[in-house]
Formats: C-alpha cells, sequence, structure tokens
C-alpha cells in the first residue's frame, strides 16, 4: 500500500496521453498511482494526421507513445478497457469487465463520438464513420468492393474524410447540408473558391442537400435520397456530419452539463465536483466546446497543474487554423464571417489563379478581427499575430492580403512589434519570449529551434515568422551567424558549389585564386575537394588533389588510434559468396589484421600500415573486391533483409534491388556518409527508415522515406513517396541525392539538411517530385555523370606509381613506424597500450 | 626556432624535391627521429620540418594532416584530433604549452636537406 493519491484517467487520446505526459516531465506523476482507461484497442496516436494513414502511415507510425513509455514510468494502462460508470461517493471507477478502481482524483478526457443523423438506413452495411484507425481499417476493406463513396458532411472532417476515399481509389462525393463547405470557418466567397479546387480534383461537390433516407440502390449498393427529391447512388457512405462530447460517464454521474451536453468546466478545468476534471473534446468551457487539439493540450497543462499542487488557469483558445485540405490551402482567423458589431472586411479574390483573401476589421480600422484564406495561406502567421496581438493594422491593412507588385513596398509584421508573450506556434504553445530564450541559449539555426522549442512541428504555419524572428533577433545581438565557410573563403558550401559547376572549376588552387584568400585549412580543403569530387569524379590521390583529403581519405582507409589503419571493402547489399569470405579471411590471416563485422553488413580489417595498405588492396582486388569508400564522406552501404526470395513474409527482392542501388551509387561523394537500407516488407529487418534513404517493399511496388540517420541524433526518415515503381523510385533518389549535394552546408547529415530547408519536406517533394525548379533533368544528368565516370580508387592507387610511392611511412627509409606495437586479445591482435609498450616488441 | 647557420652547419640529405607532393606532408627518418616534412611553394621558406610524433594524439602521424594558415601562421592539423601545430615554432595553437620539436630544412640543387642538431 503506497501513500500516494490515487489518480484515474479516463480516456487515452492525444489530449489524455498529453496529460500524462506532462504530470511525468514536470516530476508531480511520481507522487501518484496512475490507472489509465483507454477505449481502443491503441495506445495514443495522432487522430490529426489520420488521413495520412491512407498515404502508406501505419499505425505505428502515427502511435504517440508505446507501452514501455507507460510501464517505465509505472503507470498501468488498460487497453481496450472501457469505464462503464463512476460512483461519486465512493470515488470508484466501474469497468467493463466488473472490475473497480479507486481514485483520489479523476480526470475525464473522454473526447467525441463522431455524429451519425439518425435517418432510416443510417446503419446499413458500408455505412461508416471516420474517427478511429479502426474506422480506418474498416473503411480500406469496405473500399475494396467499392466503387463510389460518398461523405455526408463537409465541414473540415468531412473534407479529410473525402481525400481518404479519394485516395482509395473511389469516385468520391461530398454532400453537404448547409449551403457551403465549411460553413463554420470559411465565408461564401472562400467557400466557392474551395468548391471550385476540389472539383477540379475530381470529387463531386452537393451543397444544400438533406439526406433523408439510405435504401437499397439500383446501380450500387445504396441510394441516399435527399429532401428535394434528388438522389445519390453509392456503395459506400462516410459519415462525418460532426462530433459529440462522450459525456455519458459526466451524465451518469450527475456532473453539471451543457445544456446540448459537454462537460462544464471552470478555469481550472476542474467539474461540478472538485475532484474531478475534464479536458480535451468533452469539456464545456464558457459555452464553449473546443474541437482542437492545441486547446486541449493547454486544458491538460492546466489539469496537470493543478495535480501537481500548483496554479494555473484555462482562459478560453484561439480556434485559428491553417491547414491543407485536398491540397488547398484554407486558413481560418478569429471572427472569419465579420459577426462583431461595426466590424468591416476587405476581401481579394482572384478567380484565376483561384485564390480569396478577407480581412475583418474593427469598427475603426485599427485592429485585426479575423481573416479567411483560401488557395494561398501565406500571411496565416503576420495576420494570426495582428489579431492575438491586438496590434495596430497598418494605415491600408488590405496591403495585408493584396498581391505585392514589383516596386511596392512589403507589407509585414516586423517580429520586434510583437510583445514577449506572443503566441507564435499555438500548436506547441511556444512564445516568443520562449524562442528567444532558445536562442540565448545557443539555438541560432532554425533546426535547433525546431529540435529546441517545437515551434514549427506542427502545422507548420508559423515557419515563416518563426525565420523572421530568429534573424531580427540574431541582428540585434550583433550576431550575424557567419555563414563564411572558413576564413579562407567568404561563401557557403552552396555558393561554392555553383562556383565550381559554373564556372568549371576543377582544382583547389583555381578555386582559393578566384573566390578565396590565404593558403587553406582544413575545413575548407575536404569541404572544396568533396565539391570537386561530387562534380567532376576524379581520382582524389592525385597530385593536386591529395592534399586536401582528410585524415581517412588521404590514404583511402580508416586512420585508427595508433596510426594504423582499417579496411574495408564493399559487399552490396550484404551479400557476398563462400569463396569471397574465404578470401577475407586468407587477407586478413596474412597480414595478422583483427576482424569485426560492421553494422552496415560488411567486415573491417583491422591493424594495417600505411605501408601494407597497396599490397593488402591488390590481394583483395585480384579477389573481385573494390573499395568499399568508409573512410569517406561518400556512399557506405545499402543495408538490406533477405527479402522475397528467401523469407516467407517478404513482398519484394529487398536484397537484389539494394545490390543493384549500391552499385549504381557507389563512389558518390557528398556533403557526409550517406546510407540506404532496403527492407523486402513492413517488419523493416533492415531498419531502412533509420536511413538517409529507406526503401520498403509494399504490395504495389516500393515506399520511399528520406532523411533519417542513426548516430547521436537519431532521426526517424520522412515517408516521401509510396508504391513506386523501380525506375521511379531510382529517379527520385538520384534528384533528392543530387540536390542533398548541390545545396547542403558543410558536414551536414541530410536529416538537418531537410530540417533546414524551408518548406522542409514539402518543398523536397515539389522540387523532387513536381520539378518546382526546373532542375530535374540536371540533376539526373549530374549523378548518370558520377555514375558513368565511377573507378575503384584503390584499384587506381595500387596501378598509379605516383600514388604508390606515398604508402610509405618514411621517404627515406624502408622502416615501419617503430611506434606501433600489438599484443593479442580473445585471439586476434590489438593495439598495445603505452604500460604494455614497454614490454612488447615493435611490429 | 631561426635557422641560423654557422660555418660548422652540417646538413644530411634525406630526398629529391620531386619526391616530395606539394601541400602534402611526408614522414622522414632523421637519425632515430620521425621527422614530418612539408613542401608548400608558396611559401618564402618552401620547406619546413616539425616532428612526426603528434604529442596530444600519442602517434606518428602529424605528416599525414592538412596544411593550412590560421592569420599568419602557417600550420597543420593533426589527422587525429586536429589540433594545430605551428610549422616554424611547432607551437599546439589549441593548448600554447604543448609543442613539438622542430627542424631546420633546405632545399638545395633539388635535394631536400635537414639540419644537423
Amino acid at each position: 500500500m503506497s501513500n500516494r493519491q490515487k489518480l484515474v484517467v479516463i480516456g487515452n487520446g492525444m489530449v489524455g496521453h498529453s496529460l500524462i505526459e506532462k504530470l511525468v516531465d514536470s516530476g508531480a506523476a511520481a507522487h501518484f498511482d496512475i490507472t489509465v482507461f483507454c477505449e481502443e484497442s491503441r495506445l495514443a496516436y495522432d487522430r490529426v494526421h489520420l488521413s495520412e494513414f491512407f498515404a502508406g502511415k501505419s499505425a505505428d507510425d502515427l502511435a504517440l507513445t508505446t507501452g514501455d513509455y507507460y510501464r517505465q514510468h509505472g503507470i498501468e494502462v488498460r487497453i481496450g478497457s472501457a469505464a462503464t460508470a463512476i460512483d461519486r461517493e465512493q470515488k470508484k471507477v466501474a469497468a467493463a469487465d466488473g472490475s473497480q478502481v479507486d481514485y483520489d482524483q479523476l480526470v475525464l478526457a473522454t473526447g467525441s463520438y463522431p455524429f451519425v443523423p439518425p435517418m432510416p438506413g443510417h446503419d446499413r452495411s458500408n455505412c461508416l464513420v471516420y474517427r478511429t484507425i479502426d474506422d480506418l481499417e474498416a473503411l480500406t476493406a469496405a473500399a475494396k468492393n467499392s466503387k463510389v463513396g460518398a461523405v455526408v458532411g463537409g465541414g473540415l472532417l468531412g473534407l479529410e474524410a473525402a481525400k481518404a476515399v479519394k485516395d482509395l481509389g473511389l469516385e468520391t462525393h461530398v454532400v453537404e447540408f448547409a449551403p457551403r463547405l465549411m460553413a463554420v470557418q470559411v465565408d461564401g466567397g472562400g467557400s466557392a473558391i474551395l468548391r471550385s479546387k476540389i472539383e477540379a480534383l475530381g470529387v463531386q461537390v452537393h451543397t444544400g442537400k438533406n439526406t433523408k433516407e439510405i435504401v437499397d440502390g439500383e446501380s450500387a449498393v445504396h441510394r441516399m435520397n435527399f429532401a428535394d427529391g434528388g438522389h445519390l447512388e453509392t456503395d459506400l457512405v462516410l459519415f462525418s456530419a460532426g462530433i459529440r462530447p462522450q459525456d455519458e460517464l459526466a451524465r451518469g454521474c450527475g456532473l453539471e452539463l451543457g445544456d446540448r451536453g459537454g462537460i462544464v468546466i471552470n478555469d481550472q478545468c476542474q467539474t461540478s465536483d472538485p475532484a474531478i476534471f475534464a479536458i480535451g473534446e468533452c469539456a464545456l468551457w464558457g459555452g464553449r466546446i473546443f474541437g482542437l487539439v492545441a486547446p486541449g493540450y493547454q486544458m491538460a497543462s492546466v489539469a496537470a497543474a493543478h495535480l501537481a499542487g500548483e496554479s494555473a488557469s484555462f482562459t478560453g483558445a484561439d480556434m485559428s487554423t491553417k491547414l491543407k485540405l485536398m491540397g488547398v490551402d484554407v486558413a481560418s482567423i478569429g471572427d472569419a464571417h465579420g459577426n462583431t458589431e461595426g466590424s468591416r472586411s476587405y476581401v481579394y479574390s482572384d478567380e484565376v489563379a483561384e485564390v480569396y483573401k478577407k480581412v475583418v476589421v474593427a469598427e475603426h480600422g485599427d485592429k485585426l478581427l479575423g481573416a479567411v484564406l483560401v488557395g494561398d495561406a501565406k500571411e496565416y502567421g503576420t495576420l494570426l499575430q495582428y489579431m492575438l496581438n491586438e496590434i495596430q493594422l497598418p494605415e491600408y491593412p488590405d496591403d495585408l492580403i493584396l498581391p505585392q507588385r514589383e516596386g511596392g513596398a512589403a507589407v509585414g509584421l516586423g517580429p520586434d512589434m510583437l510583445p514577449e508573450t506572443a503566441m507564435i506556434c499555438s500548436c506547441h504553445d511556444v512564445t516568443k519570449g520562449d524562442i528567444v530564450s532558445a536562442i540565448d541559449n545557443g539555438s541560432t539555426d532554425i533546426g535547433a529551434l525546431k529540435t529546441c522549442t517545437k515551434a514549427s512541428t506542427g502545422c507548420g504555419g508559423c515557419a515563416p515568422l518563426l525565420k523572421s524572428l530568429l534573424d531580427s533577433e540574431l541582428d540585434k545581438r550583433g550576431m550575424e551567424v557567419n555563414t563564411d565557410l572558413c576564413e579562407h573563403f567568404a561563401f557557403t558550401r552552396q555558393d561554392l558549389y555553383g562556383l565550381v559547376r559554373v564556372g568549371q572549376i576543377k582544382t583547389f588552387a583555381e578555386l582559393l585564386e578566384k573566390h578565396g584568400t590565404g593558403t587553406g585549412c582544413e575545413i575548407c580543403k575536404p569541404a572544396v575537394g568533396s565539391i570537386l569530387a561530387s562534380c567532376w569524379n576524379d581520382y582524389v590521390l592525385q597530385k593536386p588533389l591529395v592534399g586536401l583529403q582528410d585524415t581517412n581519405d588521404r590514404y583511402l582507409a580508416n586512420m585508427q588510434k595508433d596510426g594504423t589503419y582499417s579496411v574495408v571493402p564493399r559487399v552490396p547489399g550484404g551479400e557476398i559468396t563462400a569463396d569471397k569470405l574465404i578470401v577475407l579471411g586468407q587477407v586478413a590471416k596474412e597480414f595478422d589484421l583483427y576482424t569485426k563485422i560492421t553494422g552496415g553488413q560488411r567486415v573491417d580489417l583491422f591493424g594495417a600500415r600505411m605501408d601494407q595498405l597497396p599490397a593488402i588492396w591488390s590481394k583483395l582486388i585480384d579477389a573481385g573486391f573494390e573499395t568499399g569508400h568508409a573512410y569517406g564522406k561518400a556512399l557506405r552501404t545499402v543495408k538490406s533483409c533477405v527479402g522475397s526470395t528467401w523469407c516467407r513474409f517478404g513482398v519484394d527482392d529487398s536484397t537484389g534491388l539494394a545490390v543493384e542501388l549500391e552499385n549504381r551509387y557507389k563512389g558518390l561523394r557528398a556533403p557526409h556518409k550517406i546510407k540506404f537500407g532496403v527492407s523486402g516488407c513492413t517488419r523493416e529487418c533492415a531498419e531502412a527508415q533509420s536511413k538517409d534513404i529507406g526503401i520498403i517493399a509494399t504490395e504495389k511496388g516500393w515506399n520511399l522515406y528520406v532523411c533519417g540517420n542513426g548516430g547521436m541524433r537519431p532521426r526517424h526518415a520522412d515517408l516521401f513517396a509510396t508504391d513506386l515503381d523501380k525506375a521511379t523510385l531510382v529517379r527520385y533518389i538520384d534528384r533528392v541525392l543530387m540536390f542533398y549535394v548541390s545545396s547542403a552546408d558543410k558536414l551536414q547529415r541530410t536529416s538537418v539538411w531537410m530540417e533546414n530547408l524551408e518548406g522542409g519536406l514539402d518543398y523536397l517533394r515539389s522540387v523532387v517530385i513536381d520539378d518546382r525548379l526546373g532542375i530535374n533533368a540536371e540533376l539526373e544528368q549530374q549523378m548518370q555523370a558520377v555514375i558513368d565516370s565511377y573507378a575503384c580508387e584503390w584499384k587506381n592507387a595500387v596501378e598509379d606509381p605516383e600514388s604508390l610511392k606515398r604508402f610509405r611511412h618514411f621517404v627515406n627509409s624502408d622502416r615501419g613506424d617503430s611506434n606501433v606495437m600489438f599484443v593479442r586479445e580473445r585471439g586476434q591482435i590489438r593495439p598495445a597500450r603505452e604500460t604494455e609498450k614497454a614490454i612488447v616488441e615493435p611490429a | 626556432m631561426s635557422a641560423i647557420q654557422s660555418s660548422t652547419q652540417q646538413w644530411v640529405d634525406i630526398c629529391a624535391i620531386d619526391d616530395l607532393t606539394p601541400e602534402a606532408g611526408c614522414g622522414a627518418l632523421f637519425g632515430n627521429d620521425q621527422v614530418a616534412l612539408f613542401y608548400l611553394p608558396n611559401q618564402p621558406e618552401q620547406i619546413f620540418a616539425i616532428s612526426n610524433y603528434d604529442p596530444l594524439g600519442e602517434a606518428n602521424v602529424l605528416a599525414r594532416g592538412i596544411v593550412g594558415n590560421i592569420g599568419e601562421r602557417m600550420v597543420v592539423a593533426s589527422p587525429l584530433y586536429k589540433q594545430h601545430f605551428d610549422l616554424r615554432t611547432g607551437e599546439c595553437l589549441e593548448q600554447s604549452e604543448v609543442s613539438v620539436p622542430c627542424y631546420t630544412a633546405r632545399i638545395e640543387a633539388g635535394r631536400v636537406e635537414l639540419s644537423a642538431p
């Protein structure tokens, strides 16, 4: 029996889980025995990005947490267990399985259920709802035998659901009761443009339709009959007509509810019973239910603070939102309909570009009250700040939404005009003050700010404002982040890459003369060496290039702590014949090398003296091996699983593809190392999702993931495109890699590069898939040039007398380095420690 | 360390200048010492020589580092941990109490020679 208070949390959705996270992070969780009721069959997952389930994301990808997290913090979570009743007198919660749990404090985070209009036929088969992953799985199954799908509801969720139906390949209809789509957030003008853009995608929109009943269809499974006499034949009906708070438990124990449902809470998120809190969509505050996740997170913060004995208040939340619906940018801020007395609007409508923008200003024209943006929402961040902070509008408020013509003054909101308390990122509750602190603590680029504060990692609407705030703050501190490569070149790596390509510059001396000063250093020489290699792919140990090479490239091997080297021949796809394995063993024995298997599925041979390298390479080359570039900022390996060739679960030939890709890209040099992984099915045995380029087989092709990595800061790769045929897959990889090579900073991994790309993954997609910059043909040619000029540099070295001369420890003696000494451990050599050297013979 | 030549200066022949690659170091045996030679044709001195032993990394590797300048100082960055050693004075820029021995070198009739201590 512990002395800790008992906390029961009913509901493990996004907000329920957020409460747990906040209690854990603040340390308060340790003071409670916590039991969580999770009604669904899964722990908390990202319901906001549910539609990505149809773009290839799995339930695991959407998961916000794991069972391990709960176990680690000693929190009991009952999955698939529903609470059925609350006894406030006894302070007990009854569960569906008949058990009972005591509580001292109780939090209701039961969320909502999808509202289904009770028309006759609403419960026929293939009449579904759209809220949980289980619902999506049912939708996927139903879609298999359907040609036509109709979504009832043309609001935010309805349009998301329509996208899902469309992604499933059905002829898609949206049926909306109101006269227009998204009637709550968007006005008539914006709605018209939205409808037009959606219809252009092939989705049929029916507004002003009141469905009276669903009966048997003639040309399809169902027929929806409308009040105006019309009808629609469809095989599948998806209800997305609104949500209702799940307040039955509260109702059952007599807590105060709103007239139309919802559990009434005060500013502390307490219900009419002080021992019971309610947060998220089930709660009613000030007569309002907040159907966005950000206010739910704020309520979770408030409740968590109170449970920890601190005070905090929920004072309402801004319901402004910016999202992409079926590829259309839509944003709504504040009083979008101009309901405030005396308010007036400015409207900009461009039917050619299909863009609609409206700002609602207060009676005296000094403050922004609301806005609607459809088709282009880039002003969202600025307009939101004006509204939230009641900042004085410019003299001509319509300048904020009118397109800027050549020569016109740029109108924007200087971040200096924002108070410290201004909310920059509402998805993650990050204020200007939070950002400024992070900058003071060393986060001086966008990537670091994102990692540190989480700003811009939700909807991304605040990204431009975040950047302008960062620039303004750095400027104020006189902290001009110097982007020069080093003291010798007043350019970024990206600049130099451009100068080398365009100017056809082939040597460091030429680049230094034309664009640099001094003699160079260990920063710019390898960076330029790498650029030259990516562009021209010349043998790196030639006289003009050898002095540029960093520690490992200099001798085409990996220098170890004692000045000896390790040797790693290429083993494409991790596949090797018995004969070749034997050769590796023989070479290791002949030179008495220490052998180890690497994470990249190949073999590493240690203890080679610099002067032994050419002899070792010759033996390997004779047996058909090539350099593995383990020493280079280059393509390393393409890790693979066994795949469909042997494995009973494999869906496609991952090994074959891995071998092909490794042979295609071997020799490519880049700002940093590049690693691939290819898995033959979703079990992901090749760990492709932690690689720069990750590929996973699907029933229909290959899914491509980009910009992941392991190491010190592991990063999960992002899903880039799905179900690709091999030719398209290879084209995309060519482009992504060459774009990375041409635009990344020195020693920047693909993950950091993408984090710092303005527009991130979406931008990368637009460049590579939509050819937004018009460079794809060029990128592919540049990659082909590298491929065509491939030559094994070990082979070049052993065949070039000039190179061989450098593989001597002394220019004027055949003696080796007397300081290199080995002892034996576990049957193999290792470098002797200083204390051991007194008693050991030189190697 | 300045190269004051006395009339009894002894020079030891090491190798041909053509045996060295410009801008890339090379190891040489000088008596029992391991020396790192650097041929930098654009510098007035042309040829530099310091000990090959990196006292911080504890290995004979300085000849294999990248050469360059930091301000006025010509330096080599150790290939192990990249500390910089002044090619004229042997001083470590990151830890001024650490330094490596320097040697006097010259190019004479196409040959690289080191001055006997």
